[in-house]
C-alpha cells in the first residue's frame, strides 16, 4: 500500500534524523572534552 | 551573576551525581535519565501513532504523519523562541555571559533539525493529502523561509572573531529572526492557504479532535520536548568545551610567540 510507505517513511526520517544528530553530538562531545581539564567541564 | 551561573552550567547536577560520570563526554546521571525518558516517549509515540490511534474520517491513515509533523513544528518554534530569549539575556544583561550565547546556539541548531523534519514530514503528508510534495503556499513558503533564516543564523555563528563578537552578532540576528514565527503561524489566516488551520490551539478554544488522537498528539509533544531538552543540554555543553579548547589553543599560541620573541 502506497500510504504505508509514506507514513512509515515519515517516522523513519524523523527518528533517523534525530538519532543521527544525537550520535554525531555524542562523538563530538567525547572528542572535544577528551583533553580538557576538569575545571573546563562544569557539569562534572 | 546567578544568570551567568545558570547559563554556564545549564542542567548541571549536584556534585554527588558526578561520581559515575565518565572522564570524557557531556553525559551525567540526569542527562542519562532524560535520554531514557525520551526513548520511552518515542516508543509510546510509535505505538500510539502507528498502531492504537484511529484513522481520520477525512485524511484516513495519513493523519498518522501529523503525530510527528505537528510536535516537530511546535518544538522548532519553541527552540527559536528559546534562542531569542537566551540571546536577549546575553545582550541586555550587564554580565554578557557567554553561557546564554551557547544556549542560544544549541537551541537554534536543534530547532533547525526539527524544522527540517517538519518540512520533510509535511511534504510526505502533502503528497498523500494534496497529491503533491510541495506547493508555493503561504504556510509552506514562510516555513521554508524560517528554516533558511536559521540556517543563516548558524552560518553567522560560524564566522570568525572572538567568542564575544560571535555572541553579539548572532544575538542581534536571533532577536530579528524570531519575529518570523508569528508570520508563519498566522500565515494560514493572513493569506489563502492550502494548509489547514489550527486544530488544537484554536482562538475559540474548541478542540476539534478525537480523544485518542489528541492523546497521541500529546504523547508526541512530550516525547519531542524530552528529545529537545536532551539535545540542547548536550549541545550547550559541547559548545562550552569547544570554546574552552579554543581558548586553550590561543593561550598556547600566545605563549609560544612570547617565547620566540623573548
Amino acid at each position: 500500500m502506497e500510504d504505508a510507505g509514506f507514513i512509515i517513511g515519515s517516522y523513519v526520517v524523523t527518528f533517523g534524523a534525530v538519532a543521527t544528530y544525537a550520535v554525531w553530538l555524542a562523538r563530538r562531545a567525547r572528542r572535544v572534552t577528551r583533553d580538557l581539564p576538569d575545571h573546563a567541564k562544569p557539569w562534572t | 551573576m546567578i544568570g551567568e551561573h545558570v547559563a554556564d552550567t545549564l542542567a548541571t547536577e549536584p556534585s554527588a551525581a558526578s561520581d559515575d560520570v565518565a572522564s570524557s563526554g557531556t553525559a551525567t546521571r540526569a542527562t542519562r535519565l532524560l535520554g531514557a525518558a525520551a526513548l520511552v516517549g518515542v516508543a509510546w509515540l510509535a505505538a500510539f501513532g502507528l498502531g492504537f490511534s484511529p484513522a481520520d474520517r477525512d485524511q484516513r491513515e495519513s493523519v498518522r504523519i501529523l503525530y510527528v509533523h505537528v510536535p516537530s513544528a511546535w518544538l522548532a518554534y519553541l527552540a527559536f523562541v528559546v534562542t531569542a530569549v537566551a540571546s536577549g539575556l546575553y545582550l541586555f544583561r550587564r554580565s554578557h555571559a557567554l553561557g546564554w550565547d551557547r544556549v542560544a546556539g544549541a537551541s537554534a541548531e536543534v530547532g533547525v533539525l526539527f524544522m527540517g523534519i517538519t518540512l520533510v514530514s509535511g511534504m510526505l503528508w502533502g503528497r498523500l493529502t494534496w497529491g503533491v510534495f510541495w506547493e508555493w503556499d503561504a504556510r509552506l513558503t514562510t516555513t521554508a523561509f524560517l528554516f533558511v533564516t536559521y540556517v543563516g543564523y548558524l552560518a553567522v555563528r560560524g564566522l570568525g572573531g572572538s567568542h564575544q563578537q560571535r555572541a553579539r552578532r548572532s544575538a542581534v540576528l536571533a532577536l530579528l529572526a524570531v519575529l518570523e514565527i508569528p508570520l508563519v503561524h498566522w500565515s494560514v489566516r493572513l493569506w489563502r492557504s492550502l494548509h489547514q488551520e489550527a486544530t488544537v490551539l484554536r482562538p475559540d478554544g474548541d478542540v476539534k479532535m478525537d480523544g485518542l488522537m489528541l492523546f497521541t498528539l500529546f504523547v508526541g509533544i512530550v516525547a519531542f520536548t524530552l528529545m529537545y531538552a536532551w539535545l540542547v543540554v548536550h549541545r550547550q555543553r559541547t559548545l562550552a568545551a569547544e570554546d574552552a579548547a579554543d581558548d586553550a589553543g590561543l593561550d598556547r599560541a600566545l605563549a609560544a610567540r612570547r617565547a620566540e620573541v623573548g
